[in-house]
C-alpha cells in the first residue's frame, strides 16, 4: 500500500499520526500502557479505551518540531470526555508555558464533540480547550486544526477548530454545530434533511467551508495532503490579538450581510461570484483548491 | 429573579442596560464603587445564531478597545444554539467561537469578565458566553444542562429512570446548578436575599485570568481526573516527574 496517499478518512488516529509527521519522529506521553482511561464509562456499561480516544505527543513534520493530539473518531465518536478533554489541554498548556517545547500545536480533530456520558466534563473539556488555545496562541504557539475524519468536528469540536489560528479540512472533512440529524430531530425534516447527503456535504462539508473562509486550507483525503497543507499554513499564522479579533468580526459580519439571506450553498457560492456553482461538488481537488485560493475573502488573517 | 430584579439589584443606582427584541442584552452600569461595567447576554431563553453573535462581539471588541481595565458581565439565559440548516452554512461554529474568542481576549487583556446565569445555558451558546467567562456564577433556578436526560437517554439507550438513579451519584452528566458546581464549571451561586451590587465586587476581586476549573472540580470531587491527567500531560512533555 502506498501510505503516503492512503486515505485519513479511513485512518485510524494512531495512523494519522503515522502518515503526517516525519517517520519515528512520534513520542506518546500518557500512552496506552498507562491505562489512564474514563472513570465513568462504566456506569453505563460501556467498554473503556485505554487512551480514551486521545492521543497526545510530539513528534516532527518536515522536521519542524511540532505537539499533537489526536482524536480516535471511532471510539465513542471521538467525543470529550474528563479524561480525553484534559488530555488536549495539557498538551497546550504545556506549549504555551514552555518556550523549549515546540511552538506548534497540531490538534487531529475527529468529533461528535461532547460526550454525553460525561456531559458537564466533556462541556467543561472543550471549554478549557478553548482557552487553553487561545492563552498558547498568546504566548506564540501556532495551534493548527486537521479536520478530515468520520465524525468531523461538532459540536464542541467545532468551535474548537474555529478557535485555532488555522483550520486544514479536506472534502469529508465536515465542521459544524449540531448536526442534520439534531437539527432534523428538533426542527423535522422540512429544516433538515439528514438523509439528503448532498445537502448535509453542501452545508458543512469541506468545500463549502474553504469557499466562506470557514477553513484555511483545502487537501485531498490523503496522508501526504494533509502534510503538505499543513506545512504550507505554518508558514504564516495570525496573532491572537485585538486587529485580529476586529478583523475576524468585520469579517463575519460582511458574511451574514452578503450571505445571510441564501436558503442554500448553490446561492451562496453564485454570491461569491463562481461561475458554475453546481459544479463545486464534482471538481477535483486541484481544480478546486485553485478556484478557492481565488475567492475574495476565502484566504484571510481574521481567525 | 427575573432580569429586572437581578438589573436592580446590581446596580441599584441605575444602568443604561437594553434587551433587543430578539434578547440580546447590550449596555452599561456603574458599579457598587463608582467604576464603568460593561454588561451583554442573552435573555428570555432564546436560541443565539449567527445574527445574535455579532453585536455581542463587537461591544466586547469596543471594551477591549478602548482600553482600561472595565470589567464585563455577562448576563445568560439562553436555550443554546440556534438549530438551522442555514445559520450552520453560514458557519455557526465559527461565529460561536468568535464570541468566545473574543471574551477570552478582553480577559487576557486584563477585563475580569464574569458570566451570570440566571436561566438556561446549554451546548454551544453556553460554551460561547458564560464559559469563556473568568469566573462563572450562578443564580437559585438556573438550569445549566448539556443535553436534558430525555436526550441521554436517547442517545445512551439507558431508560430515563436508570439515569436519574445515576444522577443521585454521578455530577459529571446530571443537569443542574449544583452538579456544575462541583464539577467546578460554577464558581459559586449567590444569595438572592442578599444585594447582589456587593456580591459582584466580591466576584470581581475574586476573578482572575488563570483557569482554575479543573482544580475547583478536583477539589469539590466532581472531577476527579481532569487536572491530574492535565498536569501529568505537562510533566511527560517537559520530561519532569509529575
Amino acid at each position: 500500500m502506498d501510505h503516503a496517499h492512503s486515505s485519513w478518512l479511513q485512518a485510524t488516529a494512531r495512523q494519522r499520526i503515522a502518515g503526517l509527521l516525519d517517520a519515528n519522529s512520534f513520542q506518546e506521553f500518557i500512552g496506552p500502557a498507562a491505562r489512564v482511561q474514563s472513570p465513568h464509562l462504566h456506569l453505563f456499561d460501556l467498554p473503556s479505551a485505554f487512551d480514551d480516544g486521545v492521543i497526545v505527543g510530539r513528534g516532527s513534520l518536515d522536521g519542524t518540531p511540532v505537539l499533537l493530539a489526536a482524536q480516535e473518531g471511532q471510539f465513542m465518536g471521538g467525543t470529550f470526555g474528563e479524561v480525553s478533554g484534559a488530555k488536549i489541554v495539557g498538551i497546550l498548556r504545556a506549549a504555551r508555558d514552555h518556550t523549549d517545547l515546540p511552538r506548534v500545536v497540531l490538534l487531529l480533530l475527529d468529533s461528535g464533540g461532547v460526550r454525553l456520558q460525561e456531559a458537564n466534563a466533556g462541556e467543561l473539556a472543550v471549554a478549557e480547550v478553548m482557552r487553553a488555545v487561545t492563552e498558547a496562541r498568546r504566548a506564540g504557539v501556532a495551534v493548527i486544526a486537521l479536520v478530515g475524519g468520520r465524525a468531523g468536528a461538532f459540536g464542541g469540536a467545532g468551535l474548537t477548530a474555529a478557535t485555532c489560528s488555522r483550520i486544514v479540512v479536506s472534502e469529508q472533512g465536515r465542521i459544524s454545530v449540531s448536526g442534520p440529524e439534531v437539527i432534523e430531530t428538533n426542527k423535522g425534516v422540512e429544516e433538515f434533511d439528514s438523509r439528503d447527503k448532498a445537502l448535509v456535504w453542501s452545508v458543512s462539508g469541506g468545500k463549502n467551508r474553504r469557499l466562506i473562509g470557514g477553513a484555511d486550507a483545502f487537501t485531498a483525503d490523503a496522508m501526504d495532503g494533509f502534510r503538505a497543507a499543513t506545512k504550507a499554513v505554518l508558514a504564516h499564522v495570525p496573532k491572537f490579538d485585538l486587529a485580529t479579533l476586529q478583523a475576524e468580526q468585520a469579517r463575519l459580519a460582511e458574511r451574514q450581510t452578503r450571505l445571510g439571506g441564501c436558503e442554500d450553498a448553490i446561492s451562496m457560492w453564485t454570491i461569491l461570484g463562481i461561475d458554475h456553482p453546481e459544479a463545486i461538488s464534482a471538481m477535483d481537488n486541484d481544480a478546486f483548491i485553485a478556484l478557492a485560493n481565488g475567492i475574495k475573502g476565502a484566504s484571510h488573517d481574521a481567525r | 429573579m427575573t432580569l429586572d430584579e437581578i438589573l436592580k439589584s446590581l446596580f441599584p443606582t441605575g444602568h443604561n442596560v437594553t434587551v433587543s427584541q430578539d434578547g440580546l442584552i447590550t449596555g452599561t452600569a456603574l458599579r457598587k464603587t463608582g467604576g464603568p461595567i460593561a454588561v451583554i447576554g442573552v435573555a428570555n431563553g432564546v436560541a443565539l445564531g449567527t445574527a445574535g453573535v455579532l453585536p455581542l462581539a463587537e461591544a466586547v471588541l469596543q471594551v477591549v478597545a478602548a482600553g482600561g481595565t472595565t470589567p464585563i458581565l455577562v448576563l445568560v439565559d439562553t436555550q443554546g444554539q440556534l438549530m438551522a440548516r442555514r445559520d450552520e452554512m453560514l458557519g455557526l461554529n465559527e461565529y460561536l467561537a468568535h464570541l468566545a474568542k473574543c471574551l477570552l481576549l478582553a480577559s487576557q487583556e486584563g477585563h475580569r469578565t464574569i458570566g451570570l446565569e440566571y436561566g438556561k445555558a446549554a451546548a454551544g451558546a453556553f460554551l460561547a458566553t458564560a464559559l469563556a467567562t473568568d469566573m462563572l456564577i450562578g443564580l437559585p433556578g438556573a438550569t445549566p444542562t448539556v443535553m436534558d436526560l430525555p436526550s441521554v437517554s436517547r442517545v445512551t439507550k439507558l431508560p430515563v429512570k436508570t439515569l436519574e438513579e445515576l444522577a443521585k451519584t454521578t455530577s459529571v452528566f446530571a443537569p443542574g446548578l449544583e452538579h456544575m458546581e462541583q464539577m467546578g464549571a460554577v464558581a459559586i451561586t449567590w444569595d438572592p436575599a442578599k444585594p447582589l451590587d456587593a456580591q459582584l465586587e466580591e466576584a470581581l476581586a475574586a476573578a482572575s485570568p488563570k483557569d482554575m476549573r479543573d482544580q475547583l472540580g478536583a477539589e469539590r470531587k466532581g472531577r476527579t481526573m481532569a487536572a491530574m491527567v492535565a498536569k501529568r500531560v505537562i510533566a511527560e512533555a517537559t520530561g519532569t516527574p509529575a
